[in-house]
């Protein structure tokens, strides 16, 4: 659905078009309501009838559409026109303002897992035949040869494939910590230095094929972590594509400028047209229009604004022009206000620290005095030469390295991400699944959340004449009552010559006197403070006013969570900014008992702390901008796809579609992979116990630390996989 | 065994062929949307026909 606001955007959008030395200009826009490939089939099709250009390219991936034209950067409004005929509204994209470092460094990774897989494999060719020479009488002169290659080939794959460790390891040792990279590094050095000294004595074991198989494991493992986390930078994108809007100035002159919003001062005047939205805290001083509030005050009904009311940034001027004067700017506007609150409230919460770095506190101390235990025991003890010694203290650091560990975490979080991608979850954060698993509490928002977000006609007993009348008047409207109306009659013919006054109602002249349809007061009636939730009067001239109230229904399915959530002992509270009746009738709806009506993102904030405080562990579930400092405040926190961008941002998981149940879903796949993950961490930690014993008593070779390595590592995965088979029977009944 | 000497170069350079196309596909974007590929090869070519 494009808005009004698109076109107004659009105007802007040659600002960001780059030129290029040959004559032409490139841009790229984020595309919303991008689905599938038909839509990049639609785009595509238009855009190819557009003269000039030389590239127009949808990626269904990342949401983005390529442009490059030939001729000024002012045909950008008019290509983007193209697009939003069809419907899709389009953000521009500006790579080098956003931080894009984080695809780059995933494409670095698979070239890094290219290389060593490349190497891994070769090394291990030549290796099977050493491993074979031994058993066989191979002599040494083509021994040697076959470990001199395995070196050219090993080395220079360790040293590019080994980069993201050792610049991992060296920032830890630079901050004066331990990390899982740093034995993974050492092991990795180690392996190939002593490897290479062999080589060049003309030893019989090298650990070659250890070295490169080590990172080739890792590396597959970082590489799925990264990934599963490569979709939500989506949502963090959009918000501050959307932040650098430009706004309409009216000069003293009476000329008008449009000015980007880091130049607009207190005191200037803005026009802000119908459909655009506001970019600064205003008072209106001339105009009448309606705002749609939703970003602020998570309620979805338009609020009336006349001269001399305050309105803020992040609005939507929805029916008419307005005149505003500029009361607060950037950091000082109400819209600033609460995304400090937010990141306020995520330092306090961003102590949480992943399982698999605490183990590798525990875990890389103790490797390192084992490895130097049995070093200095050989020579001491045993009196061997410090060489051999200094091999057997290698292969306790590479039979210990965590290659099981490092991927006994990433392995089950892909699957379990992949399975809830499959139903509509995105998980945004790494550690999203290890915080859900440890919930008790679970604090749901309202409007939009619990409630589908949008109001219905309410009683459809009502006649449907007076109903068909309406909706064929409210078919002119943007207003969602309006909307709402014309959703319950979808197939009324629309009425000629309606017209609409911001924020009073529709007006139809007809021969036998006028139609209205609109608030109480637009049709004439008078207030009755009684009235509970919104409405919309009819008046015709031959019959009584009639009246359609409207609720914001509950999700479908909302109850049965609720009542499954409480089922599995977790305690459940709603939290809402609306006022207490309408809370108190869908916590009533919905059999939760402890609500609270009223609250300002602070009030939440600070509610959220005071049960962190009783020790309980909450799973905030919310969607509006009002709901953004919560999010962020909780141990971890869920919004729906519907939510804003900043909410989006702010939370740990995102769902899709009109149901809750994405919420049961997620809790039961997090326990489920907690699970998985403590499962794999012992068999990792089974696997260490049976062999750094072997490896302490010299006798583990090449080939059992290649076999070691090796099945530990599918085992791990493997047991990972069972995620995926359990989720798929859950969904089967 | 003398056979090795000229067959292990040749099974590396093989080897460093795929390794080259891998890294060459990378850079020329092919793996920048995978979710595209798989539906553009349903669309049909109009302008052809």
């Amino acid at each position: 659905m494009a808005s009004l606001g698109d076109t107004a955007g659009a105007a802007d959008l040659a600002v960001h078009a780059r030129a290029h030395d040959n004559g032409e200009h490139s841009l790229e826009l984020i595309v919303e309501g991008l689905h599938c490939g038909g839509c990049v089939r639609r785009i595509e099709t238009a855009l190819a009838q557009q003269p000039g250009l030389s590239l127009g390219r949808v990626n269904l991936t990342t949401r983005r559409l390529a442009l490059r034209w030939q001729g000024a950067a002012a045909r950008a409004p008019e290509l983007a026109r193209a697009v939003e005929q069809l419907g899709f509204h389009v953000v521009p994209y500006d790579a080098e303002r956003l931080r894009s470092g984080d695809a780059l460094a995933e494409k670095e990774l698979l070239r890094a897992l290219a290389v060593a897989g490349f190497a891994a494999g070769n090394v291990m060719l030549l290796s099977v035949a050493v491993w074979a020479g031994h058993a066989q009488d191979m002599g040494p002169a083509t021994r040697g040869l076959l470990h001199w290659f395995s070196a050219l080939i090993a080395l220079p794959a360790i040293a590019y494939a080994g980069r993201p460790f050792f610049r991992s390891a060296l920032a830890a040792l630079r901050a004066g910590r331990t990390n899982m990279d740093l034995p993974i590094a050492l092991a990795v050095l180690l392996a190939a230095g002593v490897s290479l000294w062999e080589t060049a004595e003309g030893g019989p074991h090298v650990y070659f094929e250890a070295a490169v198989g080590l990172l080739f494991f890792l590396l597959i493992g970082r590489y799925l972590d990264r990934r599963a986390r490569g979709k939500a930078r989506g949502a963090a994108e959009r918000l501050l594509a959307l932040e650098n809007r430009p706004v309409t100035v009216l000069r003293p002159d009476g000329t008008q400028a449009r000015l980007p919003a880091e130049q607009i001062r207190a005191d200037m005047t803005v026009l802000v047209a119908a459909g655009e939205r506001i970019a600064v805290d205003a008072r209106v001083r001339a105009g009448e229009s309606e705002l749609d509030n939703s970003l602020i005050s998570g309620e979805s009904l338009p609020v009336p604004a006349g001269p001399g009311d305050p309105v803020f940034a992040g609005t939507l001027n929805l029916a008419a022009p307005l005149t505003l004067e500029v009361t607060a700017v950037g950091g000082r506007t109400l819209l600033a206000e609460i995304v400090r609150l937010m990141e306020l409230a995520e330092q306090r919460s961003a102590k949480y620290v992943a399982l698999a770095d605490r183990v590798a506190r525990l875990y890389a101390p103790l490797v390192h005095s084992l490895a130097l235990l049995t070093f200095l025991g050989w020579v001491l003890f045993a009196g061997v030469p410090w060489q051999t010694a200094l091999l057997t203290a290698v292969s306790v650091l590479i039979i210990t390295c965590p290659c099981a560990l490092g991927l006994a975490v990433p392995a089950v979080q892909v699957i379990a991400s992949g399975r809830l991608l499959g139903r509509g979850v995105l998980l945004k954060s790494a550690t999203a699944l290890e915080r859900l698993a440890t919930v008790d509490t679970v604090v749901f928002d309202k409007t939009g959340t619990l409630t589908e977000g949008r109001p219905e006609l309410q009683g459809q007993a009502l006649d449907p004449g007076g109903l068909a009348l309406a909706a064929s008047l409210a078919g002119a409207s943007r207003h969602p009552l309006a909307r709402a109306l014309l959703r319950a009659a979808p197939e009324v013919a629309l009425a000629e010559g309606v017209r609409e006054l911001p924020g009073r109602g529709l007006t139809l002249p007809t021969e036998a006197g006028e139609i209205r349809l609109g608030s109480r007061r637009w049709c004439g009636l008078p207030e009755d403070a009684s009235a509970d939730g919104p409405e919309l009067w009819l008046t015709a001239p031959d019959s009584a006013p009639r009246r359609f109230a409207f609720v914001d229904r509950p999700r479908a399915d909302a109850a049965a969570v609720i009542a499954a959530l409480e089922d599995s002992g977790l305690s459940v509270e709603l939290l809402s900014g609306d006022r207490a009746a309408p809370v108190a009738r869908v916590a009533g709806e919905l059999g939760i008992t402890k609500w609270r009506a009223a609250c300002s993102p602070a009030d939440k904030v600070a509610h959220l702390e005071a049960l962190r405080a009783r020790g309980q562990r909450v799973l905030m579930v919310g969607d509006g901008l009002n709901d953004a400092p919560a999010l962020a405040a909780a141990l971890v926190s869920l919004s729906p796809s519907s939510a804003i961008d900043i909410s989006q941002t702010a939370a740990d998981a995102v769902f899709q579609g009109r149901s809750l149940g994405p919420v049961l879903e997620l809790l039961g796949v997090a326990r489920r992979a907690e699970h998985l993950v403590r499962e794999n961490l012992w068999l990792a930690f089974g696997y260490n116990a049976l062999t750094i014993p072997l490896a302490m008593a010299g006798l583990v070779t090449p080939l059992i630390a290649a076999i070691a390595m090796s099945t530990s590592s599918l085992v791990v995965i493997a047991n990972a996989l069972r995620l995926g088979r359990a989720a798929r029977a859950g969904g089967g009944r | 065994m003398s056979g090795m000497l000229y067959l292990i170069p040749i099974a590396l350079l093989l080897g460093l062929i795929g390794l080259g196309a891998f890294l060459w596909s990378l850079r020329s974007g092919q793996y920048d949307d995978l979710d595209g590929a798989a539906e553009r090869i349903l669309f049909d070519d109009e302008e052809d026909s």
